[in-house]
């Protein structure tokens, strides 16, 4: 058993409706219990689908136990048959549904349906939605396109001299952007003279799934969904996969390379597209202050490790943290901690990613929804970059993170939660002033100057920790047991250090004088821890 | 299509008391009793709501709340994994162990439900047997309590009911002897609570008690001297439990717009020897200031027809008030689960032209909405959207459980989430 306060993916079933709420001409019938029907409100609430998802979920109760649940299954298949006649149907059993064992597969075998039916084995005991996703979309992939895989031996036929195709895999109902993201990648793929043949899970109908092969290669853009798929669509068509995920500016422009030397195109004017605004605005004098922000990067792992890419090669950031709770893809997030001297944390547990957003103190945090909440507790700017899925994840507006267009859109969004530069130093050089107190948000995000409490002239440590409990609202940040005192002096000038920097200060002074066995804390105890850890 | 014309009986003297029901079975498009925690939480601030079930549970709660809820949340869940269904760890041991991390970090917590889910049920996870144990490891700081929220077993509010039913055995006993004293059974706003607790006691009930309390060492007593007055029609178990401890209960329609409130405190009064008039007189300025600000939201929806998904098992009282109080047309009044007893008093006030519905096929259902194209359609967050989307106005039914809708003070309110849907619908045309 495992206590959870929130869960980041759902259970796999969940996976699998955003592959068939994605797709037309699909319906899924479902073997769950009253109340399963939740993940509906999922697609019509948060995603504001105009349409149910085509899902039927057989409903049983505790009085059909033990009694006619197959049959309950065989008359919701049959009649979901009947009315949305799909082009194919896959079936499958919810984590309750999965303790009856009632076999969906079998008995939906056993109608004769007039089309494919698929049947899913997804363990909710063990995984999770991203990992049902990508076994539905592979299943799917795998019986629809099996009986147009050529003989072992024979080559693919393909007209010389017409232009190349390819199919673009992952995009899903409920995904993070995947809507802007397909816009920016076709538009993409058009100029670099490829022609696309199927677009899927994302608007794709079963008849089109059965003509994957008829494609020269695969472009895979969410790997947590279709790379399975892709795989096996190498080995059976030997369709190479294009991996380069192209979130950011220089994974645009690899994406860019790694598609040109397929299809044959020039990619140079396209390398130098002049809508990659994001490069020059991060150049400007104005983005100096963003130097060495210390950030925190958490999500899914696609999303993750483009992320730290952008933070420390396009905007200068320092990644002080990274992590994933997408445990199927933990070596990939592992080798890109790597890459900036850090330790990849592989949780899907909320409070371990609280504690070490916590302890790094970071200035600024790329996160989920989640972790937006864990940050606004500690007073941390946050950007989400990442599912799960949230009603303002669907804006309005196009705001895709692909592409050279997503990364303009992501310079935005990451800055626009930070103090402007000159903010920052009349930040630092006026701490005086009633506006600058610590709880003042940055100007531009609007919420009115309040005046600072009257604080206490001799602030204890345990004062300031059972201050920080308090208004963070959660017990986080265990006690801290060192016995350090602070003169008032100290205290007072600790107060003068911006307070998104200041838990920082804190700690190393303690530190540097625990070292020394230096105490009290005086104000030269702190300016010499100070100009210790300077860099 | 599979719609089904229903048999619409002759307008009777006892409106829908002895109509036809229409009993369906199929897909519902309804939560399951987990949900209720997502108010339960809020109503009892003392207490912690732990899940035993799955990642779908968990799942369902999140997102029932809705948006993630900027506290720490009084509820979480207990995930069982394969360990321990294959029995590689004692799920009991297992329990124990998550409990104890728990309270841990909540220190203020002093009543824990151990809530069952689909799957342990299914697995048939003894959590009465937990609940002892731990009662007895973390008495007296910390009272556990189990009770099923499961969807094979509960649906939506029922929830609450079975939550409420589970406080029952433990609620301090009314000594042999004690003076009358009315129990109000149904999580109620805080506002509306206060309300009813200031009408009642200018009515000459005093000894008043609220069932679910605030705190848990503010539950109410009980015992043969208790009159327990239904605040919410969903509550079966728990009333049945409560008569095993001896109180009766005092038959009155639900506290809903202007008459229901009267009603309902009128029958209150009269099971403590009050007069009518007595309520008439004490309710008097409430009433008048209700009746007009209902008369603003009446312009907007009379003679608007409805049509009402199943959902919270407030259906028939809701038809009641719009049709009775606002001129409404109904069309179907669809609920979860109808109590006949329970709703004794709501039946005999709806027009007979009420079409009733119990349980759902929500295809079939749909189809025959379809039909009638009505004017508002109550329904829940699965179907709102899809059904703007063909040209139907919406109401989410989940609100009307998670706002303050009895009392005087409330009417309009409740009438203005049926009316803002509508006129929203004018000023986007315009």
């Amino acid at each position: 058993m495992q206590l959870t306060l929130w869960t980041y993916e759902g259970p796999p079933h969940i996976g699998a409706m955003r592959v068939a709420t994605a797709m037309k001409g699909l319906h899924y019938v479902l073997h769950a219990p009253q109340g399963d029907t939740y993940a509906d409100l999922l697609f019509t609430m948060i995603e504001r689908r105009n349409q149910r998802p085509p899902v039927t979920y057989t409903t049983f109760q505790a009085r059909d136990l033990g009694g006619d649940t197959a049959e309950l299954f065989k008359t919701a298949a049959r009649e979901a048959y009947e009315r949305f006649k799909p082009q194919a149907m896959i079936v499958g059993a919810s984590c309750t549904a999965e303790l009856i064992q009632d076999d969906p597969g079998g008995l939906a075998a056993a109608l004769n349906l007039p089309v494919p039916v698929v049947a899913l084995e997804l363990p909710a005991y063990q995984r999770k939605e991203n990992w049902g996703a990508s076994e539905t979309f592979y299943q799917l992939v795998r019986a629809l396109c099996m009986p147009h895989v050529p003989q072992p031996g024979t080559t693919q036929e393909r007209d010389a001299g017409t232009r190349v195709r390819c199919n673009v895999l992952g995009p899903t109902a409920l995904g993070f952007r995947h809507r802007d993201d397909l816009r920016e990648v076709l538009d993409l793929l058009r100029r670099l003279q490829v022609d696309i043949n199927v677009v899927a899970p994302l608007d794709a109908t079963p008849h089109d799934l059965t003509r994957l092969g008829e494609a020269n290669f695969n472009v895979v853009l969410y790997p947590e969904v279709a790379s399975q798929a892709a795989q096996w669509l190498l080995r059976s068509f030997g369709q190479a996969i294009v991996k380069t995920v192209p979130i950011g500016v220089g994974a645009t422009r690899e994406f860019i390379r790694e598609v040109a030397a397929l299809s044959g195109a020039d990619p140079t004017e396209l390398l130098n597209d002049s809508r990659a605004r994001s490069p020059w605005y991060a150049k400007s004098v104005d983005s100096t202050y963003l130097t060495g922000k210390r950030v925190f990067v958490f999500g899914d792992a696609t999303h993750v490790v483009t992320a730290a890419r952008i933070a420390a090669h396009e905007l200068g950031f320092q990644v002080v943290g990274l992590g994933t709770y997408s445990r199927e893809f933990a070596r990939e997030v592992r080798e890109a901690a790597k890459l900036y001297g850090v330790e990849a944390l592989i949780t899907d547990d909320y409070l371990e990613v609280e504690e070490r957003v916590a302890a790094l103190q970071p200035e600024l945090v790329l996160g989920t929804q989640m972790e937006r909440h864990i940050a606004k507790r500690l007073g941390i700017p946050c950007a989400v970059i990442s599912a799960p899925m949230h009603v303002q994840d669907f804006p309005a507006r196009h705001a895709p993170q692909m592409g050279f267009e997503g990364a303009n859109v992501i310079f935005d969004a990451w800055v626009h939660p930070l103090m402007m530069g000159l903010e920052e130093h009349l930040l630092t050089m006026f701490r005086g002033d009633f506006e600058f107190h610590d709880g003042a948000s940055p100007s531009h995000l609007g919420s009115a100057a309040r005046p600072a409490p009257e604080t206490a002239h001799a602030a204890t440590i345990a004062a300031a920790v059972a201050e920080a409990v308090e208004t963070t609202d959660v017990a986080v940040a265990e006690p801290v047991t060192v016995a350090a005192t602070w003169t008032n002096d100290a205290e007072k000038e600790l107060k003068k250090i911006p307070f998104f920097v200041r838990g920082k200060a804190r700690r190393n002074t303690e530190a540097y004088a625990g070292e020394r066995g230096l105490t009290p804390i005086t104000v030269e105890t702190l300016y010499d821890a100070k100009a210790h850890y300077s860099r | 299509m599979n719609g089904r014309v229903i048999e619409l009986q002759s307008a009777a003297a006892d409106g829908c008391a002895s109509a036809p029901v229409l009993r369906e079975r199929g897909q519902r498009e309804v939560f399951c009793g987990l949900t209720g925690i997502v108010w339960l939480h809020r109503k009892i601030q003392d207490a912690f709501f732990l899940v035993i079930g799955s990642r779908t549970c968990a799942h369902l709660i999140q997102s029932a709340a809705g948006v993630m809820i900027f506290a720490e949340p009084r509820f979480a869940t207990a995930i069982i994994d394969e360990r321990d269904l294959a029995g590689l760890a004692d799920a009991q041991d297992e329990l124990d162990r998550v409990v104890a991390r728990l309270l841990e970090r909540r220190s203020d917590i002093r009543t824990l439900f151990l809530v069952g889910s689909c799957p342990s049920e299914v697995i048939k996870l003894d959590l009465s047997r937990a609940a002892l144990r731990l009662s007895q490891r973390f008495a007296p700081q910390v009272r556990v309590l189990n009770y099923s929220g499961s969807g094979i077993e509960t649906t939506f509010t029922q929830g609450e009911d079975a939550c409420l039913a589970s406080l029952v055995p433990g609620l301090p006993a009314e000594p042999a002897g004690a003076a009358p004293s009315l129990v109000v059974v149904g999580a109620l706003a805080d506002v509306v609570e206060d309300q009813f607790a200031r009408l009642l006691a200018q009515i000459g009930i005093t000894r008043v008690g609220f069932l679910p309390a605030r705190r848990s060492d503010a539950m109410p007593a009980v015992g043969p001297n208790t009159r327990y007055l239904l605040a919410q029609p969903f509550l079966a178990d728990t009333a049945r439990a409560l008569e095993q401890r001896g109180a009766r209960r005092i038959a009155a329609p639900f506290p809903l717009g202007v008459e229901g409130t009267s009603r309902w405190l009128e029958a209150a009064a009269a099971a403590f020897g009050t007069d009518a008039q007595t309520v008439g007189v004490v309710t008097q300025a409430a009433r008048t200031r209700a009746t007009a600000a209902l008369q603003r939201q009446r312009s907007v929806l009379e003679g608007k027809s409805i049509f009402f998904f199943p959902d919270s098992q407030l259906e028939p009282p809701l038809a009641r008030f719009l049709s009775r109080e606002l001129g409404m047309r109904l069309t179907e009044v669809g609920t979860p689960y109808l109590h006949r007893e329970h709703l004794a008093e709501e039946l005999a006030l709806l027009p007979a032209e009420a079409r009733l519905s119990e349980g759902q096929h929500v295809e079939k259902q749909l189809d025959r909405c379809r039909v009638a194209q009505p004017d508002i359609v109550v329904c829940g967050l699965g179907l709102a959207n899809p059904l703007e989307a063909e040209g139907l106005t919406t109401k989410w039914a989940i609100e009307l459980v998670f706002t303050p809708i009895q009392g005087y003070e409330q009417a309009a309110d409740l009438a203005e989430l049926f009316a803002r849907p509508l006129r929203r619908r004018e000023l986007l045309a315009a």
